[in-house]
């Protein structure tokens, strides 16, 4: 069997690794929260974010605080099994490829 | 891509998820000064008891103005102490979380203000009721108990530690109940001695090592 057959692609980009890290802990998580985390910048991580929505591993929730947006940001099950999924192949890796 | 980056990979994810859901600032020296705090204002409370009952005795007589006094100097005085712990904690937490480049106000901090202030509140007007019905005595297991109990409910989003601490209060204000008199006591252990000993705990775990580099 492949060892690194289980790897999830989508997930080997260092900052959608961090909001998926982030977003398995925490039930809703905003922008600006997300943003100051990983410490990137907006059109970076904006970009990073409509890759995990496209794959179906985020639901936004767009709303409003008085006039200013605030966008919310949680994990679906799939992108948690996903994840999951992606710990399980690395962790396999690192025991059995030494 | 070699092991070694995906231990790398795996050590992100692990401090990612840490430090998302906890707020890792609380400094163990707050503990430490809050219980120093603590410690003073029960010494100036005792003399004043002291006083109040050495007045009774010589006088003879209960005099119901002197006990009102007493009382609303207690109370001014259980409120400066805890402004100034509050200050001196939040103080300690600040530089630590400067040091470590952390930002102090974010999410995980707000999750640990609303979850502490909760039962805090509660037992804020539980006290309230109690002093409102004259029972004066009931003041210290409560404020013990609720505290304990706000610390537990807050232990989630902060060191798990904390959740030891709050046990140990909250069993300290439940066996004061059975020891009615000897609040200012109980106050002084679970305020002083078990918040010296927290935070000497925690900073000698967590912020040790830490601040003897930034000595070197």
């Amino acid at each position: 069997m492949n060892p690194i057959g289980n790897l999830n692609k989508i997930f080997e980009s260092r900052i959608r690794l961090g909001v998926m890290s982030i977003l398995m802990v925490n039930d809703e998580v905003n922008f600006n929260d997300l943003k100051q985390m990983l410490e990137v910048t907006d059109g970076n991580l904006a970009s990073h974010l409509n890759t995990l929505e496209e794959n179906g591993y985020l639901k936004v929730h767009k709303g409003f605080i008085g006039r200013k947006t605030n966008t919310t940001y949680a994990i679906t099950s799939a992108g948690e099994k996903a994840f999951k999924g992606h710990l399980v192949a690395l962790e396999y890796m690192i025991k059995f490829t030494k | 891509m070699t092991d070694q980056q995906h231990l790398q990979t795996l050590s992100d994810i692990r401090r990612m998820m840490e430090r998302s859901s906890r707020f890792l600032s609380l400094s163990g020296l707050s503990g430490i000064s809050a219980g120093i705090s603590a410690l003073a204002g029960a010494a100036i409370a005792r003399k004043w008891l002291v006083d109040y009952y050495y007045r009774w005795n010589t006088s003879g007589v209960h005099n119901h103005d002197d006990f009102e006094l007493l009382k609303f100097r207690l109370i001014v005085l259980g409120f400066c102490v805890m402004i100034v712990a509050l200050c001196g904690g939040a103080f300690f937490t600040w530089r630590k979380a400067r040091r470590n480049g952390l930002p102090i106000w974010d999410r995980t901090a707000r999750n640990v203000l609303i979850n502490v202030a909760l039962p805090l509140a509660a037992g804020g007007a539980f006290i309230g009721g109690l002093l409102f019905n004259h029972l004066e005595t009931l003041v210290a297991p409560t404020c013990l108990v609720f505290y304990g109990l706000a610390l537990i409910n807050t232990s989630k989003y902060t060191l798990p530690d904390v959740r030891y601490l709050g046990i140990l209060e909250t069993i300290l204000g439940i066996v004061n109940l059975f020891f009615l008199r000897k609040g200012l006591y109980f106050w002084a252990i679970g305020f002083g001695l078990l918040h010296i000993i927290y935070g000497a705990l925690m900073w000698w775990k967590y912020e040790r090592k830490g601040s003897l580099q930034s000595i070197s």
